[in-house]
């Protein structure tokens, strides 16, 4: 199972379904790299924080903010700053 | 880097639920009647979303129980403060419609034989769900890859599909670990998965195993963690975290 407490850290396989939304597919088995420190890995292994507000994707090796999904009156607000690559 | 969002086809749809099982006392497994479903992987999951009368909805992701072919099938652990669990493992009787979207997921999935190696599964609490898909998958092919599987939970009663795993089919070993309380007599592990326990029960690193970890977030970290120490490649070593409470 995945997901189900807001405060806790899960992984890139939780928003599964949300990038398949946002990307047109698959994207857990995408490799991100990280903007800051440069790690390479799996969106699946991601470390994925889902507060109220949206969805946050961090680092796992230096924490730094990968991705940001933002809900607004349905339109989702999509921020990949953190990645220097996704592919 | 910047992205433009374009939509998918994963689309929200009505399942009918078509059977309902109680695993164990707080665990029920719900199989569903989809429409249009495209067929899944082992590993996969789905999303279920619940709207309340004042428009509120709650979305929640569960691992497919069901073997690829099977008709689908989650296996929910009731939450007692959770906004959907109680629902689904409460209220829902055959004949209700859901409303759900999947299947999801590309990473944390088994492709035989394109997957090759031994399996070591390795699951916390309700993390056996996707885990036993594969079993089931497995079985259903004809597949003799043979397979591990390190199991911890609580205590004896809370293992969900007992009858199932302790049925053991030919090349699948199944172990637990209660970490809180034992039944008399009990002489299987007693203690959380740890490193010395890891190294007894895993495939060694040569014979090229394909291991998968699924549980609360801190049970895989640690389990990851002493699976790479022990010489198994990072890239061999498939997670996925629902970051629940406490420790199964």
């Amino acid at each position: 199972m995945v997901g189900p407490l807001e405060d806790a850290v899960l992984d890139g396989n939780a928003i599964g379904g949300l990038l398949i939304e946002l990307f047109g597919t698959e994207m857990t088995a995408a490799v991100g790299t990280c903007g800051v420190c440069g790690t390479s890995g799996h969106v699946a292994e991601m470390a994925v924080y889902r507060p109220k507000l949206g969805t946050v994707v961090r680092c796992r090796v230096c924490d730094n903010v990968l991705m940001v999904f933002v809900e607004v009156r349905g339109v989702t607000c999509v921020d990949l700053h953190g990645l220097a690559q996704l592919a | 880097m910047e992205g433009t969002a374009v939509r998918g086809r994963l689309t929200w749809q009505t399942a009918t639920v078509s059977a309902v099982m109680d695993e164990t006392p707080t665990v029920r497994t719900l199989s569903f009647e989809v429409p249009d479903w495209a067929g899944h992987r082992a590993g996969q999951h789905l999303d279920i979303r619940l709207t309340a009368d004042d428009g509120y909805r709650a979305e929640r992701s569960y691992s497919i129980a069901s073997a690829p072919g099977e008709p689908v099938a989650i296996t929910v652990e009731r939450l007692d403060d959770g906004e959907v669990s109680p629902y689904l493992t409460q209220d829902v009787q055959p004949g209700d419609e859901i409303e759900l979207r999947g299947p999801i997921g590309g990473y944390f999935v088994w492709d035989p034989p394109a997957d090759m190696g031994p399996l070591l599964l390795l699951a916390g609490g309700s993390g056996v769900v996707p885990l036993r898909a594969m079993l089931r998958h497995r079985a259903r092919i004809g597949s003799s890859v043979p397979v591990r599987l390190l199991y911890s939970v609580r205590r004896l009663p809370d293992v969900i599909y007992h009858s199932e795993l302790t049925a053991e089919p030919d090349g699948v070993q199944v172990s637990y670990t209660l970490t809180r309380q034992q039944p008399p007599g009990w002489t299987g592990y007693a203690r959380r998965v740890d490193q010395a326990m890891i190294t007894e029960l895993a495939w060694p690193e040569g014979q090229m195993p394909l291991a998968y970890v699924c549980g609360p977030t801190n049970f895989v970290e640690a389990v990851a963690a002493d699976l790479v120490a022990l010489g198994y490649p990072p890239q061999r070593v498939k997670t996925e975290r629902f970051g629940a409470t406490g420790t199964p």
